[in-house]
């Protein structure tokens, strides 16, 4: 065989086919996956790793915890569809980007993640940063590996890529000992995969599709309900396609926001704890409920007991696990969204006849939209929302922490573009936001990058302002700053009698000063009526800023059902 | 209820870790399990013997065993025509006067005595669970002092046929 040589961003990598070390292996694999930027974080079993970043000069982010570098390759992985790359020591390092390969997991991102281990010659006997990373991660990732043989290795990243990027995509990590990563060994990249125990079903079963486009035509209130797995399908074009055809009203999770046009006269909203009042209606009342790529998130149902009583669920999904796992299924379409998407198309099967029910759901969305109470003297947190829509022409990408501030995003940011919203929605984890914002800035470099995050999150993982710092990435940091665990304060409203343990922050630091430490220009903004101007100010700075909005601090969120409720219990709505 | 499902995984390290912790998390409570080597050495087969609350959780343990990268094959055999069998080591007080009895009560089950200590005998029996359990009824009012069974290993009839047509009853058996 001859040697083959790889070029990544004009630099000519080395040659395979030839022998190398591991690490060498590992940094060649990396750039014939075309992976054009890595996070992480150095540390002593990592370190030939780290040898053959420095020589290759192939990207490299530095955070400053590898949380936020793990963080940051969801971010990027969510925004560009492609996986996101994250490398790390062992011990510590690794069990550091835990959280987000849980988060990855549930949220279903594509992720490789590559620790460093201690050498096999004394993995097991309690060394110097050692922990058992693929016990600890087993339940926290689609697949793990743990290269023993070098010569294992080219496979093994070959294998890794595809298990994250396919099918239900989600997040890999390979435990890779020191001693392997310095053995040397014939490096092959031109092998096919071979996994004959995964093998995703792409292409949906054709009488399943037949069947659903009956239900529809039967249907007398159809309604969607859409979640990522659209986005991760890039099916986006095809949902509209579909809808369009069949005029049936749509519904959307947390995550699949985007997937579907937000301004669409067709599109009820986000459903769930949270979502508008129309979108849980429509799905309480439904007689069919399609759900293309969602699964069925307790967040999204309410109690089981209540969630669409008179429906017929069809549900679209890639992944067998999710299809009657929470809700119980009469039409199952196992497959790619696009693919059965594009069949249903096809079919052309009659739209039902629901004229009257698409005016119920518009009368409802009419009569009950979203809603606040202006207030001249304080800011209102969902109206800095619509304020940031309105300055970033809803272009902007979004990311977000987790709470109050993210669920007034969801409410009143409408995404009409798919791949402009990042958010934190099955593991809920705060923190998430701003380094989130980091990759998905890297995944666009030319969009505006606007990270909306309470002040507690923030807090979690500030330390990465230094990556802004050093890169002068132009990420806009807007603070709804309500100095509490806004969430956890409201719940403790409603639920425990107003004692708020713990969540009301009695000092705060000085966000301006912090951020000017890093030498990121800051705003502070108390009067809503300055809030606009600074705003704008912001975005149009050339650089990372970071805007310090002191919202009400008492605001809920609302209209929401209570734990324990169904949708048509809502609370909150507009009076 | 007690459910009977075989697995075919590829026999790398750290399988039966994952498998394991899937039923762990859905607090299922694995009865026995078996592993062992196939006719192809790369692959593994194990046979659970697990007990479920109700056919739902059942789907989904499978449906999450089958997406582990590793697990090739599973299949609930509860309910096919299977062949199952367990061993057992069962070692009895045995006073030496007693050992003719002992091995009079072993020949009947295809049982037999494979080691013999001052004041016990050690039985190995193979068979179906309930085989194995009457034969360690039998032997209990002797004193078990040991034992040890590795749990059901299973799978399924070379044809089904034969099972279909055999009558519910029979005067020979």
């Amino acid at each position: 065989m001859s040697p083959k040589v790889t070029e990544v961003d004009g630099r000519e990598l080395k040659v395979e086919n030839q022998e190398m070390t591991g690490s060498s292996m590992l940094i060649q694999a990396l750039a014939r996956e075309n992976v054009d930027v890595i996070f992480g974080y150095p540390g002593g079993a990592i370190l030939p790793t780290y040898d053959e970043i420095y020589r290759t000069g192939i990207r490299h982010i530095l955070a400053r915890h590898e949380q936020g570098a793990v963080h940051a390759a969801e971010g990027y992985a969510r925004v560009s569809g492609k996986a996101g790359v994250c490398v790390v020591t062992s011990g510590p390092g690794a069990t550091n980007v835990v959280t987000g390969l849980a988060d990855a997991m549930i949220d279903s991102l594509p992720m490789v993640v590559i620790t460093g281990q201690v050498a096999t010659s004394v993995i097991g006997t309690d060394a110097f940063q050692e922990a058992d990373v693929v016990g600890v991660t087993m339940p926290v990732t689609k697949h793990n590996f743990q290269v023993r043989e070098v010569e294992e290795l080219p496979r093994v990243i070959k294998e890794a890529f595809h298990i994250a990027t396919t099918g239900r995509p989600g997040p890999v990590l390979i435990d890779l000992p020191k001693d392997v990563s310095v053995a040397s060994g014939f490096f092959n990249y031109d092998q096919d995969v071979d996994l004959p125990g995964y093998q995703p079903t792409v292409v949906p079963n054709k009488l399943q599709i037949k069947k659903l486009a009956e239900a529809v035509t039967k249907a007398k209130k159809p309604v969607l309900l859409v979640g990522a797995g659209v986005l991760h399908s890039k099916a986006s074009k095809e949902l509209l396609d579909y809808v369009e055809q069949q005029q049936i009203p749509v519904t959307s999770t947390l995550l699949g926001l985007g997937a579907f046009p937000g301004s669409h006269k067709l599109h009820l909203g986000m459903a769930g704890m949270h979502g508008t009042y129309t979108a849980n209606m429509a799905l309480h009342e439904a007689d069919l409920l399609i759900n293309v790529g969602a699964r069925f998130d307790d967040r999204l149902t309410g109690n089981l007991k209540h969630f669409a009583p008179e429906a017929v669920v069809a549900h679209i999904d890639i992944d067998p696990a999710e299809i009657g796992k929470n809700v119980e299924t009469a039409i199952p379409v196992v497959g790619d969204a696009k693919e059965a998407l594009r069949m249903l198309v096809e079919v052309d099967g009659r739209p039902s006849a629901c004229d009257e029910w698409k005016e119920q759901v518009q009368q409802w969305a009419a009569e009950y939209p979203l809603w606040y109470n202006e207030d001249d003297t304080t800011l209102k947190p969902q109206r800095l929302v619509e304020m940031i829509y309105e300055e970033t022409g809803g272009e902007a990408v979004v990311t977000t922490d987790v709470g109050q501030h993210q669920m007034w995003a969801a409410q009143f940011y409408k995404f009409d573009k798919p791949n402009r919203w990042v958010t934190s929605g099955g593991l809920g984890t705060m923190g998430f936001g701003f380094p989130s914002a980091i990759g998905a800035q890297f995944a666009e470099p030319d969009k505006q990058v606007v990270a909306v995050l309470g002040d507690a999150g923030f807090q979690m993982t500030a330390q990465e302002m230094s990556i802004l710092q050093e890169l002068n990435l132009p990420v806009k940091i807007i603070l709804v700053n309500n100095a509490s665990l806004g969430m956890v304060r409201q719940w403790q409203q409603l639920f425990y009698e107003e004692r708020y343990s713990n969540s009301l922050f009695p000092i705060q630091p000085d966000f301006v000063k912090m951020a000017e430490a890093y030498n990121i220009k800051g705003w502070k903004v108390e009067n809503p009526n300055d809030m606009q101007q600074t705003l704008k100010e912001a975005l149009d700075y050339n650089g990372p800023v970071l805007v310090d909005c002191r919202v009400a601090k008492e605001e809920n969120v609302y209209p929401m059902i209570a734990p324990g409720s169904g949708h048509h219990e809502m609370e909150g709505i507009k009076p | 209820m007690k459910r009977t499902i075989i697995a075919t995984v590829n026999n790398t390290s750290g399988v039966m870790n994952r498998i394991t912790g899937l039923f762990a998390r859905r607090h299922f409570n694995i009865e026995s399990i078996t592993v062992g080597m196939t006719e192809n050495p790369s692959v593994s087969r194990m046979t659970f013997v697990v007990n479920v609350d109700n056919q739902r959780g059942l789907d989904q343990v499978i449906k999450q065993l089958n997406k582990q990268v590793d697990v090739l094959k599973v299949r609930d055999i509860t309910d096919d025509a299977i062949v199952a069998r367990e061993l057992a080591l069962i070692k009895v007080v045995a006073a030496p006067q007693h050992r003719g009895e002992i091995s009079s009560l072993a020949e009947p089950f295809r049982a037999s005595i494979v080691d013999v200590g001052r004041e016990s005998v050690t039985l190995q029996i193979t068979g179906d669970q309930q085989k194995v359990e009457a034969f360690i009824d039998l032997l209990k009012p002797y004193g078990i002092k040991e034992l040890a069974r590795t749990g059901i290993t299973a799978f399924k009839r070379g044809t089904n046929k034969s099972v279909f047509e055999s009558p519910k009853y029979s005067i020979i058996n």
